[in-house]
């Protein structure tokens, strides 16, 4: 990294680190940051802008009026926005009435308030009623500097946020200039005489009608845009807002077209830095929905571009007044388009229905079959993944665009062959970006994540050479060899995919390959690709951590002008990284394992916070019943999978990802209700509890029911790490008691699995070309092993164990971990030593009793399995091991019966 | 800098426990509560707590000692009600400012012969504003929920009456505390505001917020992190909770002020959650285990305790608290 790009990068996390969120609260909190989504300010309740709202009002129908308040808040808005300046209303007494209402109604006041009044006392009224932090709507120099001081000082008193108006004593700002000289001098008034938070500042800006045919209104948008842009630059943590439907006011009945030109103006306004809007949602059009030629001619407008702007949109507007009654049927109007248009919909739009007959018209046109791939379909696929790389399309529909992709692909197959036997000179025909071979190393059968990346750099006209799972190294390398493929790419879920990683890295240097190797996976990390991956092997090497970066990673690697020098930087960006995280790591201190095990967690131990098991001893589900998983799913989990950031539900109503994360969910239920309606994937289960007693510090003796002779030891792994004085370095052992104790303790374990059929199932799918369908199917194993493995603990927590009877938990809060007792899992960061997998194998008898195979690096074989442990304790917590030292890597060996070798290769992430 | 806001950064300050808890133990009769002064009273005035400290300032003076003693940094006055609004059920608006006044100065003459003794470990008095009686917010009618029992004015000038009289008295911090409803610790914050203002004086706040019950939510329906934003807006010493759940109940929220806000945090918990009989019987050596993983976690600032405590269970929590060192007063990361 150089100079100018390191002091550069400090001052900008310097800035995020030290930025003012501006911080609104209702019954919730809205925090709003630079990163956060435009805020959308329900804009219903103002009689003002509402007809029926003002209707109800004066006729007191508050119920009806609450009604259209809570709908505003369901259909998204972040913030409501109350007005009652009315001349034929009270509006004191209307808004007091008003916010005494809503305030009693937690579905609405949960999100924030914004009082709107253009008169100071209905304003002080409103926040004397409402205990959350509200948004004052507005304020401003107007009158003079002594009412605007005043009034701040009172809102700031009371605990608001405030709209400031770009209007001084002169008049109302209506060009770039005025609206800076105002905001800039409201913010000093604000900022320096009051003490105002400048975060709780947000400027109304003034947004006026554009294509008015007044000469002096045409650069109305554009002079708003440039000031929102300098307001934001020039006056730390305010936020800009404004009235949108305002812009479009000239084009009164004419909804196409004003839903149209808010969406243009909010596109560029929101780049300016517009972080909050008063929006109808139903009046805004999607941006990229919006017909080409509409734009362009809104654009002009817009952006002042032509002179005769807006006599043509007007001209233009007389076409697109459309009628309300066809827009419940399906609009076929896209299918009278020109072709490569068509294509392109159906790609961007993930619509299959027509395309063969449409690549097939293709076809027709074409000199060869090859064109049609390499014209028509690569076209929208290029349009797919700009839409993808700017954020404007997300996974789950490039995934089905892909899907589109392949179905017209192998409709031109036989075509091609065809003319590969008529004209075999014609060899070097398939140019495509590039060769990329994709596997999930040896040992490991997780594939989501690298299926994802491998369909999402398919979109973009890569080939994919996809070796599946448990790939053998040597097979990675011959394959390499023999495809001469240009990257290779590695998956993989559990740790020891981590060593494979290396070791592969070993082989390409040693066999002398050049080609650029990409990381990714649940496990990895970039600072595991730096240290122990990076620096075995010459070439690059890139840690991917999510799919939407890989296009862009790729082509840089592969762009032939600019590859070399993306290599350089790339080797010098993880030399420093590693450099740095050594010298980071040396800085810990750690404890001996006998100074550990003094600084053990000491459980006070009492009999009665030990209870017996209902039922000792192995026992085992076979076929359960799916349905009843249903409720225990953990559904963030599965959108994560997806590239869809977000917590479940909230996730369905997200700004951005919500309509996407909303259809997905949709097909997810869709498939669910036929898994289990059809039985197509098996749940079983095995699990037992037996008596138990820490031995040797970070031993447990698991001991025979029948007879209480020991019938095998779990090895525990103890914290090394020096600790911050009173706590304990934990291991598991410790939340059972041990032998000294008298006391007779108990332990449980578990396997579960849905695992069997998800295979069948996919490999279905992929025939059809279905890879949505087949990462579906994956990706909802999955969750029911989850909820599987969470059904099963709450059934041995109430009725086998037996210890926490009268439990009665939500699923949210099953899913926060709220009740009494733990579940980890070898390979986790409380036992991070897959080998215990094979005790709890021995133990239970899980091959022979429900066909879960360990895999060589010890997954579960299928992936969609869990298992662990059960800790019944009331102290017994999760923890992360962190990093131990050679002196318990030996302890360990000798107690397990292991060489120190074998120790070091199963332990080698959690070495110090 | 006041002297307290600098010992806070220092060490972790405790409060006192239950006040009610301890007067239980004098099982002073309705005359007991009269005195020569209230007698023949038109209403009945036992569980007047407040009253007591007219009547029989030297318990209130004693049961302050016990806990200074027991390690206890701040006491509370014995003020949870004295504003004209709850004074109202027992006709006795007109004694708000000699209730105010007297509370404190017996609070702060204990604080200050105690101080003398050990000038090395200073006491202080915190002027504690209760919630009233009644919410701001939130109808007491079912059936009209836009009703209001009492308006943010009328709250505003009770508190103010209420504040001015303690400071007269001598307090060092004014503490707002168990807040059921946002809007009504608004507008006790409102009026110190004022009183800052018209005065030109600094005056340590405190403010302590109750999360009613395992919904995680304030009686008026607010998240730990809304409650925290609300408040946000005056300068305080310290903002926190107290009283409705037990310590180990407590711990969520406590994480979410900790990880949220640069300024202090506090929390007095009560002595777990009541049992059947309605009694809080979590032993001083349970309740201070539990707040110890508190200062584990770095946490609190200030700590003490509410319902069911006693000067034993300080002393417990003073032992622990004096083991670690206070939460750091940064900025908390933007989340």
């Amino acid at each position: 990294m150089n100079l100018t790009t390191s002091t550069a990068y400090k001052t900008y996390t310097e800035m995020k680190s030290n930025f003012r969120p501006l911080k609104l609260s209702g019954l919730e909190p809205l925090v709003i940051t630079p990163e956060s989504n435009f805020v959308n300010v329900g804009e219903r309740t103002n009689v003002a802008g509402s007809r029926k709202f003002l209707r109800l009002i004066k006729e007191e129908k508050l119920e009806e009026a609450l009604a259209i308040a809570r709908n505003q808040v369901e259909g998204g808005a972040q913030i409501i926005d109350i007005n009652m300046d009315d001349g034929l209303v009270d509006g004191k007494e209307a808004m007091v009435r008003f916010l005494n209402l809503i305030v009693s109604e937690p579905d609405i006041s949960r999100v924030p308030i914004m009082i709107d009044s253009s008169k100071w006392e209905i304003i002080e009224a409103g926040l004397q009623v409402v205990q959350g932090k509200c948004v004052v709507n507005s304020i401003s120099l107007k009158e003079g500097e002594e009412e605007f001081l005043n009034h701040a000082k009172k809102i700031k008193r009371y605990g608001a946020a405030v709209i400031v108006m770009a209007f001084d004593e002169v008049g109302q700002a209506d060009n770039y200039e005025r609206r800076i000289e105002i905001a800039q001098r409201s913010y000093n008034l604000l900022v320096h005489k009051v003490n105002f938070p400048p975060e709780d500042i947000i400027f109304d800006l003034n947004i006026f009608p554009v294509a008015t045919g007044m000469d002096e209104h045409r650069k109305n948008a554009i002079d708003f845009i440039e000031a929102t842009k300098w307001v934001k630059e020039n006056l730390p943590y305010v936020s800009v807002s404004g009235g949108v439907s305002n812009i479009s006011f000239s084009f009164r009945g004419n909804n196409a077209v004003r839903e149209a030109m808010h969406s243009v103006f909010l596109y560029h306004a929101i780049q300016a830095g517009m972080n909050i809007g008063i929006v109808n949602p139903t009046m805004l059009q999607v941006y990229d929905d919006i017909p080409k030629d509409l734009l362009a001619h809104v654009e002009d407008v817009m952006l002042d571009r032509r002179e005769d702007a807006t006599e043509r949109l007007l001209e233009f507007a007389e076409t697109v007044k459309h009628n309300k009654s066809e827009k419940n049927k399906v609009d076929l109007s896209w299918r009278e388009e020109a072709l490569q248009d068509r294509i392109t919909r159906a790609l961007v739009k993930g619509i299959d229905t027509y395309i063969v007959e449409d690549v097939e018209e293709a076809r027709q046109n074409s000199e060869k079959p090859i064109q049609v791939i390499e014209g028509h379909l690569m076209t929208g696929m290029n349009v797919v993944g700009d839409f993808f790389g700017s954020g404007k399309m997300f996974l789950p529909q490039v995934v089905k665009s892909a899907r589109v992709m392949k179905k017209a692909v192998a409709y031109l197959l036989p075509y091609i062959e065809e003319e590969k036997l008529k004209n075999p000179a014609s060899k070097e025909e398939k140019s495509g970006a590039g060769k990329i071979l994709m596997a999930t190393v040896k040992g490991d059968v997780h594939d989501i994540g690298k299926n994802i990346v491998s369909v999402v750099l398919a979109c973009n006209n890569y080939e994919i050479i996809d070796l599946g799972v448990m790939v053998p190294p040597e097979k990675i390398i011959a394959q390499a060899k023999a495809q001469q493929v240009d990257i290779i790419g590695l998956s993989g879920l559990i740790t020891p995919s981590l060593d494979e990683m290396v070791f592969l890295a070993k082989e390409m240097q040693r066999q002398d390959f050049e080609v650029p190797l990409l990381i990714g996976g649940a496990t990895t990390s970039k600072a595991h690709t730096a240290v122990k991956i990076d620096a075995e092997y010459q070439h690059a090497v890139v840690h991917v951590n999510d799919a939407s970066r890989a296009v862009t990673l790729v082509g840089n690697l592969l762009q032939k002008e600019t590859a070399t020098q993306y290599k350089t930087d790339l080797k010098l960006n993880y030399a420093e990284f590693r450099e740095k995280f050594l010298s980071r790591t040396k800085e810990k201190e750690y404890l001996s394992i006998v100074e550990a095990r003094k600084n053990k967690f000491q459980i006070d131990w009492k009999e009665e916070d030990i209870v017996r098991p209902n039922q000792l001893g192995v026992q085992l589900i076979e076929d359960f019943d799916l349905e009843k998983l249903k409720t225990f799913i953990d559904w963030t989990p599965f959108f994560r999978s997806w590239d869809l950031h977000g917590k479940f539900p909230d996730i369905l109503e997200d700004e951005v990802v919500g309509q996407q994360a909303t259809s997905l969910f949709a097909d997810a239920k869709k498939m669910l209700t036929e898994i289990i309606q059809q039985k197509q994937l098996k749940a079983k289960a095995v699990f037992g509890l037996f008596p138990a007693n820490t031995v040797d510090d970070d031993d447990i003796s698991v001991k025979d029911p029948e007879n209480s002779v020991e019938i095998i030891r779990f090895r525990t792994l103890r914290q090394q790490l020096k600790k911050y004085k009173g706590k304990p370095n934990f291991a598991l052992a410790d939340f059972i008691a041990s032998q000294d104790t008298q006391l007779q303790d108990y332990i449980g374990c578990f396997c579960v699995t849905t695992g069997f059929g998800t295979q069948e199932l996919a490999t279905a799918f992929e025939k059809n070309l279905d890879d949505y369908n087949s990462i579906m199917i994956k990706a909802l194993a999955d969750r029911l092993a989850e909820a599987f493995a969470e059904y099963l603990h709450w059934q041995v927590r109430t009725k086998d164990w037996g210890y926490a009877r009268d439990e009665n938990l939500s699923n949210a809060e099953l899913i926060k971990e709220s009740y009494k007792g733990i579940r980890p899992a070898p390979g986790y960061p409380a036992c991070p030593d897959h080998l215990e997998k094979l005790s709890i194998w021995k133990l239970l008898k899980v091959e022979e009793n429900i066909g879960v195979k360990l895999t060589e690096s010890l997954a579960m074989w299928p992936a969609a399995s869990v298992s662990g442990y059960y800790f019944a304790h009331p102290e017994a917590r999760y923890f992360g091991l962190g990093k131990i030292k050679p002196d318990q890597l030996e302890d360990f060996a000798n107690r397990t019966g292991i060489t120190y070798e074998k120790a070091e290769k199963w332990l080698s992430p959690n070495l110090a | 800098m006041s002297e307290i806001k600098e010992l806070l950064t220092q060490k972790i300050l405790v409060l006192d426990g239950a006040m009610g808890t301890m007067l239980q133990r004098y099982q002073f009769s309705e005359e007991d509560f009269q005195g020569e002064r209230f007698k023949n009273w038109q209403i009945p005035v036992k569980g007047n707590n407040d009253l007591l400290s007219l009547t029989q300032p030297k318990a209130i003076a004693e049961i302050h000692q016990k806990y200074f003693e027991a390690g206890a940094d701040i006491v509370e006055t014995n003020t949870f009600s004295s504003t004209t609004i709850a004074m109202a059920d027992y006709k006795m608006e007109h004694l708000v400012d000699e209730l105010n006044y007297e509370s404190a100065k017996i609070a702060k003459e204990v604080a200050q012969k105690i101080t003398a003794q050990n000038p090395a470990k200073p006491r202080f008095v915190a002027g504690a504003m209760g919630p009233t009686n009644k919410t701001a917010s939130i109808s007491p009618d079912v059936n009209n929920p836009g009703f209001r029992a009492i308006s943010f004015d009328e709250l505003r000038i009770a508190y103010k009456q209420q504040a001015l009289a303690l400071l007269k008295g001598g307090v060092d911090v004014l503490l707002v505390e168990t807040v059921f409803d946002t809007l009504n610790a608004k507008a006790a914050l409102f009026a110190i505001e004022e009183i800052k203002e018209e005065q030109q004086i600094e005056i340590p706040i405190m403010l302590s917020g109750t999360i009613t019950d395992a919904s995680g939510r304030t009686l008026s329906g607010q998240t730990a992190e809304a409650f925290l934003i609300s408040v946000s807006h005056i300068p305080l010493l310290s903002v926190g909770f107290n009283c409705a759940l037990g310590a180990k109940q407590l711990t969520p929220h406590l994480e979410i002020l900790a990880h949220r806000t640069s300024v202090g945090v506090s929390a007095y918990p009560n002595a777990g959650l009541p049992n059947a009989f309605g009694e809080y019987d979590e032993s001083p050596e349970e309740m201070a285990s539990q707040i110890e993983l508190y200062l584990q976690k770095n946490l609190v600032n200030i700590i003490g305790g509410c319902c069911g405590t006693t000067p034993e269970h300080i002393h417990a929590i003073a032992r622990v608290a004096a083991k670690y060192s206070p939460r750091k007063l940064e900025t908390p990361r933007l989340i």
